[in-house]
């Protein structure tokens, strides 16, 4: 099938940009979209043109490191799954295909579809984490923990923190992902001796790096490829209040 | 070179503590003055700088993504194991040590699998303690599965993602340290050289993938946790970005290579479908206790499989193996599909395929049951490949996914050059000729978590404080080599992408270097990878420029090193004539087809020196004593 | 880190800034209903309306202090969402060129807007009603025992028909609001659960519904000459 493309070009993060239109030839119908867009760069690369810049590692769905914006929608089309894992059998003959990078403040592009997503790692550092030093650890099996909340702290677990959170938020904002990782471990007994703590850092970090407010629009929960659900935004909302009432 | 591996004396289950006890100490107040480099944010990486930084040492880690919680360790699905017998159904160190150098073929060493085997509770503990959502049962303890083949149930998993969730706690302490100011973190940075000064290794120089800019950094010792190389095979279950270059460039100078030729191919994974294809998934191997693997019995038979009648078809794993039939390990039913295939019975739209029919198990249990076993498989299959496996039998053919090769290390993890660490997959230490499922999380994290810190500990304590500089004349002369090498990949202004010659390259080696490997084929490979080298230095075209985002140019020096590691996995399967695990020379096997061991000529480690480009490397051999095992013969029929 | 501290990094934190949104608009809501049961007595008749209007009037100094409470709610509210809302564009300076919804309601995204139309239509409506500025006619009605008629008031308010379609137009922003608002309160307030969420969602338009009708009924009932004024005629 043949396809028409219009793709964010910006050679670097001081650059303003533009959409380019390009023509994807010949695209077989199972392949990947990335593969689609190596073929794209094959031809732009024989043309002398500069190929398209984008991030992707595994292109097994799970690194989060693919990040497009396609038609306007995180990650593409299709429901649960990343750009590397979307097929071009869910595209048709003759369509138009938008290509854009995440858009937000805190997320700036540092080449054409390649955005900095360092934020998510400094709210990681701001106490992403439970205190425990190498070595000194318990037997794994002395703190028994219900197999519902084990089972639920691993479904928040489940963020490969791409960031389609943020891009698809009409707000920019990153409260799945902050909230994801608080409700992991808030719902675990490790994590209970820094929840406050945990709490109220992730959160001052995530509004320094210039993240938008959520509004419960559940754009987020509807773009995370892992089906990140909006209850640990509410569970982080009730984490935060317990934490500056006990203050 | 003398090979020392300084593996301590005395009884096996006590070298470790014994080694630990006479290693010597940085004192506390001390350690600040130590710097550590990590290269590689993956299980190993990630928690060996968390945990060197905890006791105080200054790290510096540098991984080539954009995050270090996106390194390759994330993919493993299955599981990782430790012998805490939990399920009390006769596990002990004693039987993980000893399914482990089994499993390896008796191609490792036993210090190091032994250590392997008793820190591996540790990182259970450890992992728990962090906060990782492993699997519980209804008592609210840990879940164990049996896992590829083992007759005990000592795999500790969460979900399908156990790598996923052992990185992420890892990462987590990594950026604990981070925040804290003792880890420095360099995302998007590779590493293109290792300096070496007076015969010790005393930092890096990296290139800013942002920027384009070339910088060296200084430390007391350096580790090496940079993966696997099995992208050489270019469709491989490995991350894109997956590369040798850190390794090959240490082994360039001088650390030696061990076991390059010992590369893990996987049965079980979706075959390629078309000349685009740019990776390979892997199905988890769990699908074969279920499955049913045939191919017709005529050739390029075009039939849809539902119209193939069933004496029409050879089930050929079950023909072959009758009492292990479609679960026979990972090497044997990798090798089988690859024969079938080759006698062109191969099925799918390229005939590079076997199928994985699940008809008579839907027929057996009824498709509730199986998609409650399989649901999210079956999903990622049609997601994939745009099949429903419920109704079309699944397409599954073997793929590169391990390297149990890599840089030589001592019981220390230290390299040939002194001060040079290597951890994880990236050196050669413990799964032998072949890796058994959920070992490479183990290791990962053993190396990292709890042998690393002491080891370095060691090495800090008895070598002192470095006081060499960044601003050294060894780092401005490596500065000024990695950028002529820059350089001349962008002025060559050829024709072919450097992705053109990574698919050239992988053919090769699939071809020669495989699944099966021949002399005559070996030597062809050894004729081609040349041409194919010289070829890429003729033709190459890289667009852009040196000093920006450029991942043509990033592609392109990764690709380079490919044509050179390529060659020596060559040389060492060819000089390696026997059939051990992984590696399987079809000059040396039984009357049945089973690989055919030389213990007398072959148990040993072979650890290449460096000699030039395009020049036959030095063979070094690293005897191996078994002083606790009896070796014996796979047997699966 | 004192108490105070504590407090102005609570109502400048993200998370801090919604929960004022979802308390004081909860308040709001609280004061929607009572002051919905209070004027739904214009059904009853004009000696109810009347009688309920002169005690709420005989409250003097309780009554402007819950007027001032009610004010300072509404504009914590009203400023607490504006800021929101800049900080919300600020956060994608460069938007998409082809942009997509999934599950994001109508309502979530104009709540800006609906909002800010409340705002100035309750400006009008104290004006109108309770301060009598526009229509100042209206401080001349009182009933046959000397209260202020409350009931006339709001007859011969509704039977202009600008003023009406105004009122009614004003209460389908409110209830377009409220649909997004209540559901929104308990995700707030981190007291939505898998289980809740769908059902809340369900909860929220069918309050938005019954506050809509509530309010409508009234110039509609007077529309439709089904209220009159006590003379009969209007």
């Amino acid at each position: 099938m043949n396809l028409t493309l219009y793709v964010w070009r910006q050679k670097d993060a001081e650059d303003k940009g533009s959409l380019e239109k390009y023509d994807a030839r010949d695209i077989n119908h199972h392949m990947s979209f990335l593969e689609m867009l190596d073929v794209v760069n094959e031809g732009l690369i024989q043309e002398g043109v500069d190929p398209i810049a984008f991030d992707h590692d595994c292109r097994e769905g799970i690194c989060g490191m693919c990040s497009l914006m396609i038609n306007g929608r995180a990650h593409g089309p299709e429901k649960a799954t990343t750009v590397c894992q979307l097929h071009m059998r869910h595209f048709k003959d003759g369509d138009t295909i938008y290509i854009e990078p995440w858009r937000a403040k805190a997320f700036p592009v540092t080449k054409d579809l390649i955005v900095d997503r360092s934020a998510f790692d400094r709210v990681m550092q701001a106490g992403g984490f439970v205190s425990v030093n190498t070595g000194g650890a318990p037997d794994a099996n002395a703190l028994p923990i219900p197999k519902a909340n084990a089972d639920v702290a691993f479904d928040a677990a489940a963020c490969i923190g791409c960031g389609a959170c943020v891009a698809s938020c009409k707000n920019a904002s990153a409260m799945l992902f902050v909230s994801a990782k608080v409700s992991q471990f808030a719902l675990l007994p490790q994590g209970h001796a820094e929840r406050k703590q945990r709490v109220e850092k992730m959160i001052a970090q995530m509004d320094e790096e210039g993240f938008g407010n959520c509004t419960n629009y559940y754009e987020c929960e509807a773009a995370c490829p892992k089906e990140i659900s909006v209850r640990f935004i509410a569970k982080m909302n009730r984490e935060y209040l317990m934490a500056t009432i006990a203050k | 070179m003398k090979l020392e591996s300084k593996v301590p004396s005395g009884p096996l289950a006590e070298k470790w503590d014994k080694h630990r006890f006479e290693s010597k100490l940085v004192n506390p107040a001390n350690k600040r003055k130590f710097s550590a480099i990590v290269v590689g944010s993956g299980l190993a990486g990630a928690a060996g700088a968390a945990s060197l930084a905890e006791l105080g040492y200054n790290v510096s880690c540098f991984c080539y993504q954009d995050s270090p919680r996106r390194a390759h360790s994330i993919a493993a699905q299955g599981g990782i194991n430790a012998s805490k017998n939990y399920q009390n159904d006769g596990d002990s160190t004693w039987r993980l040590f000893y399914d482990t150098i089994k499993g390896g073929d008796f191609r490792s060493r036993e210090a190091n699998v032994y250590r392997l085997a008793q820190v591996a509770n540790n990182i259970i503990d450890q992992c728990v303690a962090q906060g990782v959502p492993f699997a519980r049962d209804y008592g609210g303890l840990l879940d164990n599965r049996s896992f590829g083949g083992a007759q005990v149930s000592r795999t500790f998993y969460a979900r399908g993602q156990t790598g996923q969730q052992l990185l992420l706690g890892a990462y987590s302490a990594l950026s604990r340290q981070i925040g804290k100011g003792q880890v420095r973190m360099y995302p998007r940075a590779e590493m293109l050289d290792v300096v070496v000064v007076d015969g010790r290794a005393r930092g890096i120089v990296v290139r800013d993938m942002v920027t384009g800019k070339i910088s060296s950094h200084a430390a007391d010792a350096v580790v090496l946790a940079t993966g696997g190389y099995g992208n050489v095979f270019y469709l491989a279950t490995y991350a894109k970005g997956c590369n040798v270059t850190a390794a090959y460039k240490a082994y360039k100078k001088g650390a030696l290579f061990a076991n390059p030729c010992f590369t893990q191919i996987h049965p079980t994974c979706i075959p390629v479908s078309g000349e685009y294809q740019s990776k390979l998934t892997l199905m988890s191997e769990s699908l074969r206790n279920d499955g049913r693997i045939w191919v017709p019995k005529n050739r390029d038979d075009k039939r849809a499989a539902a119209d193939i009648p069933e004496d029409e078809r050879d089930y050929y794993l079950e023909r072959k193996y009758p009492s292990f039939g479609n679960l026979a390990p990972r090497d044997i039913s990798s090798r089988s599909a690859k024969e079938v295939v080759d006698d062109g019975r191969g099925v799918g739209e390229t005939g590079v395929g076997v199928y994985l029919d699940f008809a008579d198990a839907i027929k057996r249990l009824g498709k509730n049951v199986i998609e409650e076993r399989y649901g999210n498989l079956f999903q990622m299959y049609e997601r994939i490949t745009g099949e429903d496996p419920y109704t079309v039998p699944m397409r599954i053919y073997p793929a590169s996914h391990y390297t149990m090769g890599g840089l030589w290390v001592d019981y220390n993890l230290e390299s040939t050059i002194p001060a040079l660490f290597v951890a994880g997959e990236a050196n050669f230490s413990d799964h032998g000729a072949n890796r058994l499922g959920a070992s490479a999380l183990m290791q990962g994290l053993a190396d990292g978590y709890f042998v690393l810190p002491y080891t370095l500990g060691n090495h800090f304590a008895r070598a002192g404080v470095s006081n060499i500089k960044a601003d050294h004349p060894e780092f401005k002369k490596a500065e000024e080599e990695v950028k002529e090498r820059i350089n001349k990949l962008l002025s060559i202004n050829g024709k072919r992408s450097p992705d053109t010659f990574h698919r050239a390259l992988g053919k090769i080696m699939w071809e020669y270097c495989g699944m099966g490997r021949n002399a005559t084929g070996l030597k062809k490979a050894l004729q081609e990878i040349p041409a194919l080298r010289e070829e890429f230095w003729q033709d190459l075209k890289v667009m852009g420029s040196a000093d920006e985002l450029n991942q043509q140019l990033e592609l392109a020096g990764r690709v380079a090193d490919f044509l050179e590691i390529g060659e020596v996995m060559c040389y060492d399967a060819l000089t390696r004539e026997e059939s051990c695990g992984a590696h399987f020379r079809e000059e040396y096997q039984t009357e049945e087809g089973e690989a055919l061991r030389n213990d007398r000529d072959f148990c040993y480690v072979s650890a290449w020196e460096y000699t030039g480009v395009g020049k036959e490397p030095n063979l070094h051999k690293e005897p191996l004593v078994f002083e606790n095992v009896e070796l014996t013969t796979r047997s699966y029929k | 880190m004192t108490t105070s501290q504590a407090s102005v990094s609570f109502t400048t934190a993200s998370v801090g800034k919604k929960v004022l949104m979802a308390i004081t608009g909860i308040c709001l809501i609280g004061f929607l209903i009572v002051h919905l049961i209070g004027n739904l007595q214009l059904f009853i008749g004009q000696e109810q309306l009347n009688k309920y209007a002169e005690t709420l009037q005989s409250l003097g100094g309780l009554k402007w202090g819950f007027r001032l409470f009610m004010l300072v709610l509404a504009v914590i509210h009203v400023w607490k969402g504006v800021v929101l809302w800049l900080e919300n564009r600020r956060a994608r300076p460069i938007g998409y060129h082809r942009e997509d919804t999934v599950q994001a309601s109508l309502s979530s995204r104009t709540m800006i807007y609906t909002g800010l139309l409340i705002f100035a239509f309750v400006v009008y409506h104290l004006l109108h009603f309770t301060l009598i500025v526009t229509n100042p006619e209206y401080a001349q009605l009182k009933d046959s025992v000397g209260r202020v008629d409350v009931y006339s008031m709001v007859i011969t308010g509704f039977s202009n028909y600008a003023i009406a379609i105004a009122y009614l137009i004003a209460m389908f922003l409110l209830a377009y609001h409220l649909s997004h608002a209540s559901e929104s309160f308990f995700q707030t307030m981190g007291w939505a659960n898998d289980k809740y969420l769908p059902k809340l969602k369900i909860l929220s338009n069918l309050f938005a519904i019954v506050i809509f009708i509530g309010y409508a009924s009234m110039p509609i009932a007077v529309l439709l000459n089904i209220v009159k004024l006590p003379g009969g005629g209007n």
